[in-house]
């Protein structure tokens, strides 16, 4: 069980209701890497992770986890290779957090079992290890925004899934947070040498912590290789419409996006006009 | 921050405790239950219009189950303990076990509170194919009032394959469609039933009966029909109690924690409405029972599916077999339709339990 997982994604092209999202879309995601999906609002971040776990199929190209179409993988075989951490998700608020963390080895689990101590056990470690152990006995309609997305990083690690992708992981949450979570996604995924696609709308963020970006933009892949390739002044300016925001940082002079105030510019972005 | 190797005191988290003892008290809830359902089934044979007492009925119920019949209880009362009363609390049992267990599975896959057992058409299905029966000539084919259970359990089941068909989309059958296909579906069926019960005049009273729900008529046969769809309707349903669990989430992340959200559907729409059709076929359209009874036990027990579905079980038949007493019981001579019982009893109790406890229980 221990096979690391490669996704690639072989010509893809997305959307909903014949409204393509995103054409033409080819990368790949190996073991022991993390990729960051960056791009601006409604550029279909969200739509390729939803495409990468099965919830929704490509109108043309393939999706390929170690080579084979994910189309013919049973969803529970599936699962078991690859977790989601959705995006601000709706919790049935009368769970407690355990429980919630705990359906994460569902995929493990037959018709006719129920958790083992084991299952617990892992679910448990992995509650610590994202420090959300103190909420165990709390109902998940308590929780805060903050509270609720590291219990759902936690529900991933309970999965013990080789691929992991991320939709917005640090959106909630203080920048504490942010480096605590981010540098323990990146601590699991060099030891269990696990495939990590995380969405990133932080462009500092992901420059610190990730290994590749891909910028998406209008529907296409626009730039993918390291920070210091894709985090660019004129990827930035003909991107996000930000002029001469990048800088290096003054400890491992990686890729910084700083922004200086301006007066009145909402213009010249048309983006925004795909859906998310 | 500290970071605790164990987990805190009195949490029985990560102690190694297997799940499903985790909630002790829970699981002799059920064991509590079995025993009130038995006690309750029995208490209920020595109510009607000529008391037996207590001890007798226990008498005749194991002289007819042992192997050497007859140690001379009267044979009027034994025809009243097994062939009258015992008949009537079994499928009132079997009836509530069945409302009880559907609602809670449609509130589960759809995720809404609201929802009852006859939301996808399969109460109105049934009554129109209850009113066709007892428009049909006393003496059709020789059947006579056989026949309605029959076309009863055809509309159910046809009622709710043609909302389920109307939801469709492609390969999948999103919620909200088949509620509103439900909705209207059901709506349709209910002008017809309307209908032909202004067009007869003869029969007016015996649908409006049916139509209210009754077990005055209940025989072994019709026991005999319904337990095997109740029976294994129920046992599906409780396989897939921990599947439901995970369902609360939403459909996305169910199917991304390895649930085949739609094949789980099918399974649990088939199952749910095989039940309920095999209910209302023999026990007309009883309301109330459906809904409220799976919300009493989450107020008391709790959400979580696998101790959810067999309280239920367990509720929903002692609380209609309570009701069918009730019924038969208040106004003796006269009988109250149980639909009538269901939701005065009912209704004060769930708002009682209502407002005693103000947490999130959905």
């Amino acid at each position: 069980m221990d096979m690391t997982v490669t996704l690639e994604m072989d010509r893809v092209t997305l959307g909903y209701q014949h409204q393509p999202v995103l054409k033409d879309v080819t990368c790949r995601i190996g073991p022991g890497e993390i990729v960051g999906l960056i791009g601006p609002n409604g550029s279909g971040k969200s739509t390729l992770i939803k495409a990468l776990s099965r919830v929704l199929s490509p109108f043309s190209g393939s999706i390929l986890l170690n080579g084979r179409d994910i189309s013919l993988i049973p969803r529970a075989v599936l699962a078991r290779r690859v977790g989601v951490v959705p995006q601000m998700p709706l919790l049935p608020s009368a769970f407690t957090a355990f429980e919630i963390a705990l359906m994460g080895r569902n995929p493990h689990l037959g018709l006719l079992q129920n958790e083992s101590c084991r299952d617990m056990e892992l679910t448990w470690q992995a509650m610590i290890r994202t420090g959300t152990h103190h909420l165990a006995g709390r109902r998940v309609g308590e929780l805060s925004g903050g509270e609720i997305q590291c219990l759902l990083i936690a529900r991933v690690l309970a999965q013990e899934t080789k691929a992991i992708l991320l939709d917005e992981p640090t959106a909630n949450l203080d920048i504490g947070r942010q480096a605590e979570i981010l540098g323990l996604i990146r601590e699991l995924c060099r030891e269990n040498h696990i495939a990590v696609l995380a969405a990133i709308h932080d462009l500092n963020l992901a420059a610190q912590y990730c290994d590749r970006l891909l910028l998406i933009n209008q529907g296409r892949l626009y730039a993918e290789g390291k920070p210091r390739e894709v985090i660019t002044a004129r990827n930035m300016a003909e991107v996000y419409g930000a002029e001469d925001c990048v800088y290096a940082h003054p400890k491992n002079g990686l890729p910084t996006v700083l922004l200086t105030a301006v007066e009145g510019r909402a213009k010249g972005r048309d983006a925004d006009a795909v859906s998310e | 921050m500290t970071v605790l190797n164990k987990p805190p005191r009195g949490s029985q988290y990560g102690s190694g405790i297997p799940p499903w003892l985790w909630k002790r008290s829970h699981f002799f809830s059920v064991f509590g239950l079995c025993g009130v359902l038995v006690l309750v089934s029995l208490m209920a044979t020595t109510v009607g219009s000529i008391h037996v007492p207590f001890l007798t009925t226990i008498g005749i119920i194991l002289d007819r189950l042992s192997p050497a019949p007859d140690r001379g209880w009267p044979s009027f009362l034994a025809t009243i303990v097994i062939d009258i009363r015992l008949p009537r609390i079994i499928m009132a049992g079997l009836a509530g076990a069945a409302l009880a267990t559907a609602g809670a599975t449609y509130q589960g896959l759809f995720r809404n509170p609201l929802a009852d057992p006859y939301l996808i058409g399969v109460a109105q299905g049934a009554s129109l194919g209850a009113v066709i029966g007892f428009l049909l000539p006393g003496d059709w084919l020789g059947l006579g009032n056989s026949l309605i259970p029959v076309l009863a359990f055809s509309g159910a089941v046809g009622g709710a394959t043609v909302v389920y068909l109307l939801a469709r989309v492609g390969k999948t059958v999103p919620v909200t469609t088949l509620i509103l296909a439900g909705v209207a579906v059901g709506a349709l069926l209910s002008s017809l039933v309307s209908y032909l019960v202004i067009r007869s005049t003869s029969e007016v009273h015996g649908i409006m009966f049916w139509l209210m729900g009754s077990f005055s008529l209940s025989k072994w046969a019709d026991v005999g029909a319904a337990l095997p769809y109740i029976t294994a309707g129920i046992i599906i349903i409780l396989l897939y109690a921990r599947t439901l669990n995970v369902m609360q989430l939403d459909e996305e992340q169910s199917a991304q924690l390895g649930v085949n959200v739609e094949r789980l559907k099918l399974v649990l729409l088939t199952a749910a409405t095989l039940i309920t059709a095999a209910s209302v076929s023999f026990a007309g359209t009883i309301g109330f029972v459906g809904i409220i009874i799976p919300h009493a036990v989450r107020l008391i027990w709790g959400a979580d599916y696998r101790f959810l579905l067999p309280l239920s079980v367990l509720t929903g038949a002692i609380f209609l077999i309570l009701a069918d007493v009730a019924a038969r019981a208040a106004l003796a001579p006269m009988e109250i339709p149980i639909g009538v019982i269901t939701a005065l009893c009912g209704a004060p109790f769930f708002l009682y339990l209502l407002r005693r406890r103000k947490r999130q229980i959905f």
